[in-house]
């Protein structure tokens, strides 16, 4: 049985799955519960300065978009940070912490860019027995119009400057918590590593609006008519959040920063991808807002099951594994070639490769007699679109071909060399051969 | 009070409650939920499989994609364009054999998406927004008869309607909707739903409705031909076939169609006598529905003796079922023989039969049940001609409806070619109308 625990920079867990800072580890409550479920870590969610409490608006937190059958694909939300008391928020974390020994307690914090307000709070929050503090450099709603959370993510220096004053004030390790609200993600993470952060954690949430009330005219989420935007994450946010992680995974000056992936983790096979790009620990928010903390069971026995399967004892030997098949789309072989293979017997006839194709493609695909669906060799690209659109799983599949067919397309024997676009003759930048 | 025991053929064999609960609607209505999640399943096929199936073509994927983008009013515009009888085709439509049957989520999971039923939500929603979505073209100052205003007749005359012509629809009976109200089972058009939709129908307004007419008895092919630009026979099949064998006639033996056609009529079921041991001969929709209904009004047994194998039953599977899971007993290779009975049916005799040479024939052993009621429903046939050319015992018809006679067209279960169905006879009517406005205006 494959060994889920995990030790991130010191910070151990019995698995990989953390709730992120967010509504469903504002309290004592919903943490007991969660570790009850078998949640391996929180991060507890972001605390303020002291003083009066954070308000939040009274109307919808949270907007959404769904897919087939209403499943939740995004979720946005304009909620600020905590607004319990910090007093109580500290009493609630060193009880949880001192009640659940064995679980990763890292908290988010949030006060203004100034030295003081850092120096003020990071002594409370060690004194709860936490494992770790996550700056929340992210959120971009609301506290980012007071000069925090994004507000600092967009601009690396803060991220460099609030890092240093952190490991400077406390014994904890130190996570950055990035915003993708920006251009290139590798510049906030290079000044995190800069400041002396142990790991950075993304992606916080993305600014985003969820939809507009036709009769009202308000945007969505709608607070008395008015909107502002939110922050979005769920599943549709995954492949952006992948990315990210990857690009600071592969960066020259961050390779080796430890990861903390968010971002749409909904399944085992969600945060397998994620700890396969280079995280150590990945945190779930909106799955579990969406469905619960029993979640958590399959996603322990999935990646479990997998791990046995696959020959990996510790979650440490397969992080990161994917990370050297990350590269540049100059590097990618142009030799390779595949082709669309359609399973007639998993086939339905549903035909939508076929509109995919012949409307917005290449058409290569063949509606023939008894709406039998082929394709043509000779026009396809291989371009994946009849994949994606075909309901079945696995009905159409690309398949390879291989060195010294004849690409019917092209009239092009298949190579079996690596050639990439740095040395294509259509390459007016092209070096010559060495 | 009389009950399901009670001998002959008898009134309130069960409390009207008990009546009125057996003939709810067989399908509900979907709520809004339902339906968004029925919606969701359909794939929006390409040149999709269940289009093809509908007589009248629908555009499925289309209507049902509007559904779930929450305009059900723009989903039913969808399918009253191709088929104005899209209400009632809902309903009646024997969607297992036809949409459904050919919806890829069929050869997928073995469950196809709710084509039927999405229909009648659509429908539904734009019915209850008393708004009839079309409208007349300029006057052409053309008169069309149609004669027979079942769904055929309808269909046609809305079509020519809509394209400014003036329509007279004569029907026989009382009232407008033929078998749409008076031959199809009470629980599949609950509500009066089959009037409620021919008044909605007629609101597209130039059609003026003549009853009390039918060809033969008022009316002539020669009198319409002269008096009308064209005519469109929309007249069904008014003749039952007789069963041939001695006792046919004696009391407690009747057409199917009749016991429905009363049924249907009926403003209190509990009123309505079916026999105690009631037997049905035939095999196809009629038969199946007279059977349900004699159990559903109280009666002890119901037997549905057809005389080929279960393979060969022209009613579906699904009716079938529907006719065993209220108790129905299917009996399959049983021909009648004879009625016995002082004075009126008490028992009936039935010959085994099997194929020989790919004919049927009996095989000399027979059984006999108690029957103190027997349905006719061996097919229907036509009851009058016009003197046009028929073939097969239909109308013989050509191209979209064309008969032999120069201006006369026909469509639906009169005339050749198609299923006996309600959405067949609604294509042909759409269809017909459609080239009588080519041929009067040379569009």
């Amino acid at each position: 049985m494959a060994d889920l625990s995990t030790n991130f920079v010191g910070i151990k867990s019995p698995n990989p799955f953390w709730l992120a800072s967010a509504p469903p580890t504002d309290k004592e409550y919903n943490v007991r519960r969660a570790f009850e479920a078998g949640w391996g870590g929180v991060v507890w969610k972001t605390l303020g300065s002291e003083g009066p409490p954070i308000v939040n608006v009274n109307g919808p937190r949270y907007g959404a978009i769904w897919g087939a059958d209403r499943r939740l694909l995004g979720l946005n939300n304009i909620e600020l940070i905590t607004d319990r008391p910090l007093e109580v928020n500290l009493r609630e974390i060193k009880t949880v912490k001192r009640d659940y020994p064995d679980r990763a307690m890292v908290v988010s914090i949030m006060v203004p860019c100034e030295e003081s307000e850092w120096k003020a709070i990071l002594p409370l929050v060690e004194e709860t027995g936490a494992d770790g503090i996550e700056l929340n450099f992210g959120c971009p709603h609301g506290m980012s119009e007071r000069g925090m959370g994004a507000a600092v993510g967009q601009v690396p220096e803060y991220i460099e400057m609030v890092a240093r004053w952190c490991k400077q004030y406390t014994r904890m390790p130190v996570i950055v918590k990035l915003t993708p609200n920006i251009t290139d993600i590798r510049y906030p993470a290079r000044a995190a590593k800069r400041g002396g952060a142990d790991a950075v954690s993304l992606i916080n949430t993305i600014s985003s609006i969820t939809g507009v009330d036709l009769d009202s005219f308000s945007p969505l989420p709608s607070i008395d008519g008015k909107g502002s935007h939110g922050g979005y994450c769920g599943p549709a946010v995954k492949p952006i959040a992948l990315n990210m992680c990857a690009e600071i995974a592969r960066d020259a000056e961050t390779r080796g920063l430890p990861i903390s992936g968010i971002g749409g983790v909904t399944t085992w096979r969600d945060a397998a991808e994620f700890l396969a790009l280079g995280a150590g620990t990945v945190q779930v928010c909106t799955a579990a807002m969406t469905y619960g903390f029993r979640i958590v069971e399959e996603m322990k026995t999935g990646l479990s099951d997998w791990m046995d399967k696959k020959g990996y004892a510790h979650v440490s030997d397969f992080v990161g594994k994917a990370v050297p098949n990350v590269t540049d789309w100059q590097y990618l072989n142009l030799n390779y070639v595949a082709k669309a293979r359609i399973d007639q017997d998993a086939c339905i006839k549903c035909g939508r490769c076929f509109a995919a194709c012949e409307d917005t493609s290449h058409q290569a695909i063949w509606m023939k007699e008894g709406r039998v669906f082929e394709v043509n060799d000779a026009e396809c690209v291989a371009c994946n679109l009849c994949v994606d659109v075909c309901p079945v799983e696995d009905c159409i599949t690309m398949v390879p071909m291989q060195p010294g067919q004849t690409d019917p397309r092209t009239g092009k024997v298949v190579s079996g060399d690596y050639a990439n676009w740095t040395t294509h003759p259509n390459n007016p930048m092209a070096r010559a051969a060495e | 009070m009389s009950s399901p025991m009670t001998p002959g053929v008898a009134a309130g064999r069960l409390p009207a409650q008990e009546i009125a609960k057996n003939f709810r609607d067989i399908h509900p209505a979907l709520a809004p939920h339902e339906a968004a999640v029925a919606a969701d399943r359909c794939y929006f096929c390409h040149d999709a499989p269940c289009v093809t199936a509908c007589p009248t073509a629908i555009d499925i994927p289309m209507f049902i994609r509007q559904i779930s983008t929450g305009v059900p009013e723009a989903a039913a515009r969808t399918i009253l364009a191709q088929n104005i009888l899209g209400g009632m085709c809902a309903r009646v439509c024997p969607t297992e054999t036809l949409c459904e049957e050919a919806c890829v989520r069929e050869t997928a999971e073995g469950k196809p998406v709710l084509l039927g039923r999405l229909q009648r939500f659509a429908t539904d929603a734009l019915m209850e927004t008393g708004v009839h979505p079309f409208t007349r073209a300029k006057p052409t100052g053309k008169r069309v008869a149609v004669v027979g205003a079942g769904p055929a007749g309808l269909a046609c005359a809305h079509r020519l309607a809509m394209h400014g012509h003036d329509v007279t629809l004569f029907d026989a009976r009382a009232k407008a909707g033929g078998l749409n109200e008076f031959g199809i089972a009470a629980y599949k058009s609950t509500d009066d739903f089959a009037a409620r939709e021919v008044n909605w129908l007629m609101s597209i307004g130039g059609i003026e409705v003549q009853t009390g007419k039918r060809l033969g008895q008022g009316l002539s092919i020669d009198g319409l031909v002269s008096g009308f630009d064209a005519v469109f026979l929309g007249i069904g099949l008014g003749g039952v076939n007789a069963l041939g064998i001695d006792g046919d006639g004696t009391e407690g033996v009747r057409d199917a169609v009749d016991f429905i056609s009363e049924l249907r009529q009926a403003s209190d079921l509990a009123r309505l006598p079916v026999g105690r041991n009631v037997v049905v001969i035939g095999g196809g929709m009629t038969a199946v529905d007279a059977a349900v209904q004699s159990k559903l009004l109280g009666a002890e047994t119901v037997t549905i003796a057809y005389r080929r194998s279960r393979e060969e039953m022209p009613a579906s599977p699904f009716e079938q079922d529907l006719a065993a899971s209220r108790g129905v007993r299917l009996l399959f290779n049983l021909r009648p023989v004879a009625l016995h009975g002082k004075g009126k049916v008490a028992e009936i005799e039935l010959e085994y039969t099997t194929r020989k040479d790919g004919k049927l024939t009996g095989t000399g052993e027979t059984v006999r049940l108690a029957a103190d009621q027997v349905l006719r429903a061996i097919g229907q046939t036509l009851s009058a001609d016009g003197g046009l050319k028929v073939e097969g015992g239909k109308i013989a018809v050509t191209g979209a409806g064309r008969t032999s006679r120069k201006g006369v067209w026909a469509g639906g279960d009169c005339a050749s070619g198609g299923d006996d169905l309600t959405v067949t006879a609604v294509a042909e009517g759409r269809d017909a109308a459609m080239d009588i406005h080519a041929s009067l205006t040379g569009a």
